[in-house]
């Protein structure tokens, strides 16, 4: 099993007390694609980055069992983590725009990612970045190379992100909402890219979304969380069946060009949601 | 309401509007859709007055208007941008930032159409003495739109209003867009890249390809697939295949 969490729980001390933000939250990923789906403030964000533990200071961490590739996340130390940030599990964030260094070339960018993984001389770290842009479907790599993130677009950022993500091999692609900062023809390229390079090579992918019928489209299970918990887990085939009210809210909500509504349902949220 | 003829919009040696001509009439509502870089938001820039460098005529209720507007032109037409954490001034109450407009067209009884508007975008009246961090991205949106309401437009310009919001909070919103129309008989021209949103409140939407606008077609009509131009196909089977569950 590549990721393993049980009973995963971050809190934040506030003037008021404390707020927990993830509330106990379970799944596990071997070489698959697990989608994760909820409003901004379910805590989708803070569970994949307690797995990196990239968390802010005040942040409290306790779970049953947190592990990734047989490492303890709770107890390896800043050295361990090091090993597994980048190396096993590739990070790839919403907006190309602000993570990209912005006066540093492409190509030095992402040879500068395979060097600090793979070691090798600058020549060959810059091959290496020719091929992987190649790889992620960049017409032209050797131009891209010595672009400026500023002279991209952002489907093309975020390809590069990818391509960098991937230089060192990772087992596990995190990808916290890759796309919602593009637009839509942009957005299922860069979705069918990633699902394409996470197949091929057989990686987990944790995609992060608040997009449920989107990401039901290029996962094979959706984890669907509300207020910290993960309200339904079901596999993305069976999404039409979904049982949980809040599921079915999420779906509901949404404007349709082929079944128009006259008026969009409202998600009404239901306090009994969070008793488990 | 809105006619637009020819309009062409430069940035140095490149035309990134290329004569679009379009026309909605009082109390309709037309949709831009397009990827980004196709012109869209350029077109609404150019209305709303916010870029003076283009060509062509726009006449807003019969009236020819230049590049400089007058004062009565920004009290008729109003515009709501995508991104609600940058729209609102950071260090300004809600309560400033609603009555800005009010102080610079003049208008008398600040108090309480401040009150008024608020409970028109239903939020309490608690909201008004707080700042724009203190609010969630929808009650952002909500006061962004109450903004735009205040000075009591004729034509409200909508880019990309629930590109930046949950689904749930975009539901609460694209409702609240359709109500307000209703009730204050608003002319819109929303432009946004989901054609799910822009088909939902507009029965008129125009198709964006390379600066110019490559098909007018009804709501219907691409709802049925009757389109015409092969771009506007392509865009459509992309929003159908994904917008159903796999």
């Amino acid at each position: 099993m590549l990721v393993d969490i049980q009973n995963l729980r971050v809190s934040f001390a506030t003037r008021t007390g404390t707020f927990e933000a993830v509330r106990g939250v379970s799944f596990q990923i071997g070489t698959e694609k697990l989608g994760i789906v909820g409003e901004s403030g379910s805590g989708k964000s803070l569970t994949a980055r307690a797995l990196m533990r990239l968390l802010p200071q005040n942040a409290r961490i306790t779970a049953d069992r947190l592990s990734f590739d047989g490492v303890d996340i709770l107890k390896a130390d800043e050295r361990a983590m090091r090993g597994l940030r980048g190396k096993r599990a590739g990070f790839i964030l919403q907006d190309p725009k602000y993570s990209l260094n912005p006066v540093m070339t492409i190509g030095r960018q992402v040879a500068e990612s395979w060097r600090q993984h793979k070691g090798g001389s600058r020549k060959e770290a810059l091959e290496a970045a020719v091929d992987l842009l190649d790889q992620v479907r960049i017409r032209d790599p050797r131009r891209v190379c010595d672009l400026y993130p500023h002279e991209v677009s952002g489907g093309m950022g975020q390809r590069v992100m990818i391509a960098m993500m991937l230089a060192p091999d990772p087992a596990l692609l995190i990808a916290d909402e890759p796309t919602s900062a593009l637009d839509a023809t942009v957005q299922a390229e860069i979705l069918r890219l990633m699902e394409d390079l996470v197949s091929k090579r057989g990686m987990g992918l944790i995609l992060i979304s608040h997009d449920l019928p989107l990401v039901s489209h290029f996962c094979d299970r959706v984890a669907v969380m509300y207020s910290g918990r993960v309200m339904e887990e079901l596999s993305a085939g069976t999404l039409a069946q979904a049982k949980h009210p809040y599921t079915k809210g999420l779906l509901n909500c949404l404007p349709s060009l082929t079944h128009p509504k006259p008026r969009l349902p409202v998600l009404s949220r239901d306090a009994a949601w969070l008793q488990s | 309401m809105i006619e637009v003829e020819q309009l062409r919009v430069r940035f140095g040696d490149n035309e990134v509007v290329k004569g679009v001509s379009l026309n909605v009439p009082a109390g309709g509502s037309f949709g831009i859709v397009g990827e980004s870089g196709s012109g869209k938001s350029t077109v609404l820039r150019a209305l709303s007055g916010l870029n003076g460098a283009w060509t062509g005529r726009i006449a807003i209720d019969g009236e020819s208007v230049g590049p400089r507007r007058d004062k009565a032109f920004f009290r008729k037409v109003q515009m709501v941008f995508q991104d609600p954490y940058g729209s609102l001034h950071p260090r300004q109450t809600i309560d400033r930032i609603l009555s800005e407009p009010l102080l610079v067209h003049g208008m008398d009884n600040i108090e309480r159409r401040i009150e008024t508007v608020l409970a028109e975008v239903a939020l309490p009246n608690a909201v008004r003495f707080r700042y724009p961090h203190q609010l969630s991205g929808g009650q952002r949106q909500r006061v962004a739109i109450a903004r735009a309401l205040i000075a009591e437009p004729e034509v409200l310009l909508l880019d990309e209003p629930t590109s930046a919001l949950d689904v749930s909070v975009q539901a609460e919103i694209l409702n609240l867009l359709a109500d307000l129309r209703e009730r204050r008989n608003l002319t819109y021209i929303l432009v946004s890249h989901n054609l799910a949103v822009v088909s939902h409140l507009c029965p008129t939407v125009g198709v964006m390809l390379g600066g110019q606008m490559v098909e007018v077609i009804s709501a219907e009509d691409l709802r049925a697939g009757k389109t015409q131009h092969p771009h506007t196909s392509e865009l459509r089977a992309l929003s159908v295949d994904l917008e159903e569950p796999a």
